[in-house]
């Protein structure tokens, strides 16, 4: 517990405890906890001298934040207008049947977490799928399986 | 400075990397080693190139052959034919479509002939990490004539005569911006680049910001010197990594070469950078709403005037303005106003990226002059359709924009004619999309994305988007009413009426120019339960086309519902009552043997 304080702390610190740096601050703790921890938001809160409330409003207002413990891998499908109309939807209606978790939601095995963006950026390889950073372009439905058994294998030997 | 005889540039943009354009660039590096070539021959990664499709790309210098859809296996044998032997490879060559020879050199390309690159001049051919090569390329030119050569108001003025406007959207004239600015008297003032890209379908700030950060530096530097202005802060989304790592690249390389902090060039002005990274809300790009982010606050935009130039970052005077227009900034001061005037129709100068995306053949990011037409992007440069399909329509300006049917495929593209047709310039996405996409879909994909991202400031906003987005989703089932349709225009009227920020204010476009256009396609789906596109799931049926069934079983094997019926070799049949319409048994079969049926109404038994 002491040494999730000290790195709440450092992080703080990083950003010269300073009120205006809440957001910076609090994608690194996501970063650091891989979500944000109550504990973590109330010591953010007593650092910068701010309500809770205030710092709850700013995690649950943005999209990047999430106050749920998130999953060992983070499989992102991009619902862009690119592809959307190149079938998005329906690559994340398989990746929902495959995980049986509607997105935003985390396995209860806590090995995958499903989530949704808005645009990545990179239309031409579309519809795309984002695991642990890695791409998947041309996203079809018969390759989700093979996509989240390469994930899965490591975890299962 | 070391000489080379070739430099092989490869394009590093997200859409190249996302196709494995590193390793490309690591395999290039080794054999160039192996073949002990690296006294002769340069890698370097450069920004995005702009041909997305074609990634991971290659273009070779002086030579400018345009190598594309490169995999790790073909390095050896390009490395060894083009630069040992001399023989470009043929087969690693652009082939137009419906074409058989290869187009060796990149200007030949269609995709690139028409563009006319201002703010994405040094796009694939600098190394966006190094400062050195961009001053190679004039860059900082403008910085030293608007410090040491023009007084603060001369700089305005000539932004001001030159008819730049901002590029973020709404096209406010950005020399009066900076005016404005310049006229309080308070300070600090400062200044913001609004990075923060939320439109689907638009990535041209980053492209920018990938490929050429110092161009965005050099012009809030001129903007900073202009409106008397000691701070700055560049705002990236955080969904962009490679564009946060090149911009703090930049930043750093520029405080080391004097040109930005203390008495930048020994002129005694003084001017800082900061990053500030974006948490994603698609309504922080909208100014008041960026400011309060940039603060640490929730997004959530206030009510103008007073405008940020008046009140702004923590009151103080502010000048907001989007990554491309700061890019153009420098291109205009170097060149002057008379050349920037020249180009462009009456009321819109210059030129605009766009992302070109969707149904088209080249997707990618194209500069073209304004004013140019839709037809000319579409077919010029995209190269139309693919799949041999029709053009349907293109989606402009985002969320807030409009779909434009191909009545209108010869409208100039500018500010006012795109917003008189009902869509808007806005950050420059444009969706293309076929036969294949329903209109009353897109309309509920974006009235969900503006529900879901509206702040809920405003109850007309608020309310209305998520009213809109059930009605147009009960049309989408089936359950649409023919009452329905006068009910969202009055909707759309009213949210546009009476929201406060440009999110509000425009969110009932994508409602109000499907409805223009398309309106057929609504009342086919209301009255007919018929959905013409065959995409909305509860209006249409997968059925085996029992003429090309071949019976292989892979639509059995694919279905994760287990509803699909037939031995080997036998006609296969689906169980409707238990299909899900997922749509794996059309994906996996080989012969076309798998339809949506919708001609008819379908009838819920």
């Amino acid at each position: 517990m002491d040494t999730d304080k000290t790195r709440t702390q450092s992080i703080i610190d990083k950003h010269q405890g300073l009120q205006k740096n809440l957001i910076a601050i609090l994608l690194d703790v996501q970063e650091c906890f891989n979500y944000l921890p109550p504990d973590a938001l109330r010591h953010v809160a007593k650092a910068l001298d701010m309500p809770l409330i205030d710092i709850l409003g700013v995690a649950t207002f943005y999209r990047a934040f999430s106050l749920k413990p998130r999953g060992k891998h983070t499989c992102l499908v991009c619902l862009g207008t690119a592809c959307h109309v190149r079938g998005g939807p329906k690559i994340l209606e398989e990746l929902e049947r495959k995980l049986a978790i509607p997105a935003g939601e985390t396995t209860k095995d806590g090995q995958f977490t499903l989530e949704t963006v808005a645009c990545l950026g990179c239309c031409a390889i579309g519809p795309v799928v984002v695991v642990d950073g890695e791409y998947h372009g041309h996203a079809t439905i018969r390759k989700i399986g093979p996509i989240l058994e390469k994930y899965q294998k490591p975890a299962a030997s | 400075m070391k000489q080379y005889r070739a430099h092989l540039l490869v394009c590093a943009g997200t859409g190249c990397v996302s196709c494995g354009a590193f390793k490309i660039k690591a395999a290039l590096e080794q054999e160039v080693k192996k073949r002990n070539l690296q006294d002769e021959i340069q890698v370097v990664a450069t920004g995005c190139n702009g041909f997305c499709e074609r990634g991971p790309i290659v273009l070779v210098q002086p030579d400018g052959i345009f190598y594309q859809l490169l995999q790790v296996e073909d390095v050896p044998h390009l490395v060894e034919e083009h630069l040992l032997k001399g023989r470009p490879v043929k087969k690693l060559m652009y082939v137009p479509p419906a074409e058989k020879q290869p187009v060796p050199k990149m200007k030949d390309i269609e995709f690139f002939k028409h563009q006319r690159l201002i703010v994405l001049r040094n796009r694939g051919r600098i190394d966006p990490e190094k400062i050195e090569e961009y001053i190679a390329f004039d860059g900082y030119e403008a910085l030293a004539k608007a410090l040491s050569e023009m007084t603060p108001q001369a700089v305005i003025d000539e932004i001001l005569f030159s008819g730049l406007r901002g590029r973020g959207g709404a096209g406010f004239p950005t020399g009066k911006k900076w005016a404005a600015a310049a006229k309080e008297k308070r300070s600090p003032k400062y200044l913001i680049c609004n990075g923060d890209e939320g439109d689907p379908g638009a990535f041209m700030d980053r492209s920018v910001l990938e490929a050429d950060p110092h161009a965005v530096l050099e012009g809030m530097i001129i903007g900073a010197k202009a409106v008397g202005a000691s701070k700055g802060f560049v705002y990236i989304r955080h969904e962009y990594p490679l564009a946060l790592k090149r911009m703090e690249i930049a930043i750093a390389q520029a405080r080391e070469s004097g040109l930005l902090g203390q008495d930048i060039l020994g002129t005694g002005f003084d001017f800082d950078l900061e990053i500030v990274q974006g948490a994603g809300a698609f309504v922080s790009g909208e100014e008041s709403a960026l400011i309060a982010s940039v603060e640490g606050r929730i997004a959530m935009p206030r009510q103008r005037p007073p405008y940020p130039a008046q009140r702004g970052l923590w009151g103080q005077p502010t000048v907001i303005n989007n990554v491309e227009t700061w890019a153009t900034v420098p291109n205009i001061i170097r060149r002057g106003a008379d050349w920037f005037q020249g180009l462009g129709t009456e009321t819109s100068k210059g030129t605009k990226i766009f992302a070109l995306v969707g149904k088209i053949a080249n997707t990618g990011l194209v500069e073209v002059p304004m004013g140019i037409s839709l037809r000319e992007i579409v077919y010029g440069i995209g190269g139309g359709i693919p799949d041999k399909r029709d053009f349907k329509a293109v989606q402009i300006g985002g969320p807030s924009g409009g779909c434009l049917p191909a009545k209108l495929l010869d409208l100039p593209v500018d500010y006012e004619s795109l917003t008189a047709a009902g869509a808007m310039m806005g950050s420059g996405g444009m969706i293309v999309m076929d036969d294949k996409t329903c209109m009353v879909d897109i309309a509920k994909y974006f009235l969900n994305f503006l529900q879901d991202e509206s702040c809920g400031k405003c109850v007309s906003c608020r309310e209305g988007t998520q009213r809109m987005y059930e009605i147009v989703k009960a049309i989408t089932e089936g359950k649409g009413k023919e009452s329905d349709l006068a009910l969202l225009e009055e909707l759309a009227q009213i949210t546009k009426d009476a929201s406060m920020c440009g999110l509000g204010q425009t969110a009932g476009n994508p409602v109000l120019t499907t409805l223009r256009y398309f309106r057929h396609e609504y009342e086919a789906h209301i009255l007919d339960k018929r959905c013409p596109a065959g995409v909305c799931k509860s209006l249409i049926r997968y059925v085996v086309l029992a003429e090309k069934c071949t019976g292989c079983q892979s639509c059995k094997k694919a279905c994760p519902n287990d509803c699909i019926k037939g031995t080997l070799k036998d006609i296969h049949l689906i169980d409707q009552s238990k299909c899900i319409k997922c749509g794996a048994c059309k994906e996996a079969c080989k012969f076309e043997a798998i339809e949506e049926q919708r001609d008819e109404a379908i009838q819920i038994i």
